[in-house]
């Protein structure tokens, strides 16, 4: 059965998860990449349009076209690489009080004790996926910070059973991407020997 | 030339671009299905799957595969009797601002050290074009690549002492993808370039990248050391997409030239999984065929 996690997402939802686990999101979801988290963590403006306490972000930046009535829909909408948010998701978990982080790949050491700590988790969605993730956005209900340009802007969707999310960091202070790069570095050695 | 003649190879050239944000080469789509079907690992098999459906879902609406339709960059080569040399430039750039518009395609280039996005990926020096020439040919071999962020991020050149040879090579190879290869969306297409100095090995290794998978160097050695890398890589299994699985890459591609004897220049240029490169002749009447994607043309 599926194991769907709904917003506001309280801490009870994600306690048990376990690194590796697969889950899905339905509720709301928030692209922020680069420029938003610089903006939160930096300027310290949180957006306005959507509350991120108990909600979920997405590392993402969508392609965003208009259908023949001239309303927005996602036409393609995959994680892009969380890596590069690591330097400021920690603030961004603690300040924005956020429970789900979604994106392509791993985090690090800050934002896995920032999950431990402030009990939020870190999912990864399958890269390159976008148009399976955009066909699980069920309304595209508000953009703000447009001054950064499509990819950048904070995109709130409304999404259902969106995934599959593979929890990469838990609230326990696991990281399945850490610990994959201990086994491909033991091949790694092995392999150059 | 004749303006209307030159609107229809513009949308020549935009449907090319287009087709090749939406749907994947012949030979990558086929790779990665071989890959999926020999795939052991559960989870790694729910993440080939994904792909495939996104694949699918891509074909039958028309959209764009993944978000990050890249960098356009374009490689021409053509012949010097091809009757609108003038025009190439224009054109390019014309079919990039319309695809990126109507497709649509991710508007992604942003001016230089700033965030100003341009909002139609044009702007100096993008899209990237580069040209040879064929001297007496009448063709124009168009071949265009989408360089996305997460799988240019491997990307690197190094010039390595002659006497580390092809232990050195590999080493480089290995810890680069060992470091970089999980976010760059595996099962990955990797160009190498071997040259004399940093710049031509790099461009040598985009070379690579161009090549379809499955074709060979020329040269005994470097096509056996082709064989070798992806052989290595596969061992450490980092894909699909940095999970774990029982491989690495779709492809390994060398294009070697020959080099100054005191230097061993080694670049490297990654493809994600969903490796977006198209490729088309247009004839001196622009007449034209695609080569690249013949089997997702039939559908």
């Amino acid at each position: 059965m599926k194991k769907v996690l709904t917003t506001p997402i309280s801490y009870d939802q994600i306690k048990d998860l376990k690194i590796g686990d697969t889950v899905y999101l339905t509720g709301y979801l928030s692209t922020c990449r680069d420029s938003g988290h610089r903006r939160v963590v930096q300027e310290g403006i949180l957006p306005t349009k959507v509350d991120l306490k108990e909600g979920a972000i997405f590392h993402a930046g969508p392609i965003v076209g208009k259908d023949e009535n001239g309303k927005q829909y996602m036409v393609s909408v995959g994680p892009t690489t969380s890596r590069r948010m690591e330097s400021a998701e920690a603030d961004f978990i603690e300040k924005t009080g956020v429970r789900l982080v979604i994106g392509k790949g791993g985090m690090m050491e800050k934002t896995t004790e920032a999950c431990k700590k402030f009990g939020a988790i870190h999912c990864a969605f399958p890269g390159g996926c976008a148009v399976v993730a955009a066909q699980e956005v069920e309304e595209l209900v508000d953009v703000e910070w447009m001054d950064f340009g499509m990819p950048e802007a904070l995109w709130i969707m409304k999404v259902k059973e969106f995934g599959p999310l593979i929890v990469s960091i838990d609230t326990q202070g696991n990281n399945l991407f850490e610990n994959n790069k201990k086994i491909f570095k033991e091949r790694f050695d092995n392999l150059i020997k | 030339m004749d303006e209307a003649k030159k609107q229809q190879w513009i949308k020549t050239v935009q449907d090319f671009t287009a087709m090749t944000g939406i749907y994947l080469p012949d030979d990558v789509e086929a790779q990665l299905h071989h890959l999926a079907e020999v795939e052991k690992i559960e989870n790694a098999k729910t993440m080939y799957n994904c792909m495939l459906e996104d694949i699918s879902l891509a074909k039958k609406l028309h959209r764009p595969l993944c978000q990050d339709t890249g960098v356009l960059q374009y490689f021409v080569e053509v012949g010097t009797k091809f009757p609108y040399l003038d025009e190439i430039e224009d054109v390019i750039v014309t079919a990039a601002r319309k695809a990126t518009l109507e497709t649509p395609l991710r508007p992604n280039v942003v001016e230089p050290l700033a965030e100003h996005n341009t909002g139609d990926n044009t702007g100096y020096g993008a899209p990237y074009i580069e040209y040879e020439l064929v001297p007496g040919g009448t063709d124009l071999r168009l071949r265009m690549y989408m360089a996305g962020g997460g799988c240019s991020l491997p990307g690197r050149s190094k010039v390595l002492m002659p006497l580390e040879g092809v232990e050195g090579i590999k080493k480089f190879v290995y810890q680069t993808i060992l470091d970089w290869g999980a976010n760059a969306c595996p099962p990955l297409c990797l160009g190498i370039g071997l040259g004399t100095c940093a710049a031509t090995s790099a461009m040598l290794s985009k070379k690579a990248l161009l090549r379809p998978i499955g074709t060979h160097s020329k040269y005994e050695k470097v096509a056996k050391l082709e064989d070798e890398i992806r052989d290595g890589l596969n061992s450490l299994g980092i894909a699909p997409l940095g999970f774990g699985g029982s491989n690495t890459v779709l492809s390994v591609n060398i294009e070697a030239a020959a080099h100054h004897p005191a230097t061993l220049g080694v670049g490297i240029t990654t493809g994600c999984w969903a490796t977006r490169r198209g490729e088309m002749i247009i004839h001196e009447d622009l007449s034209f065929e695609i080569l690249s994607h013949k089997k997702s043309l039939e559908v």
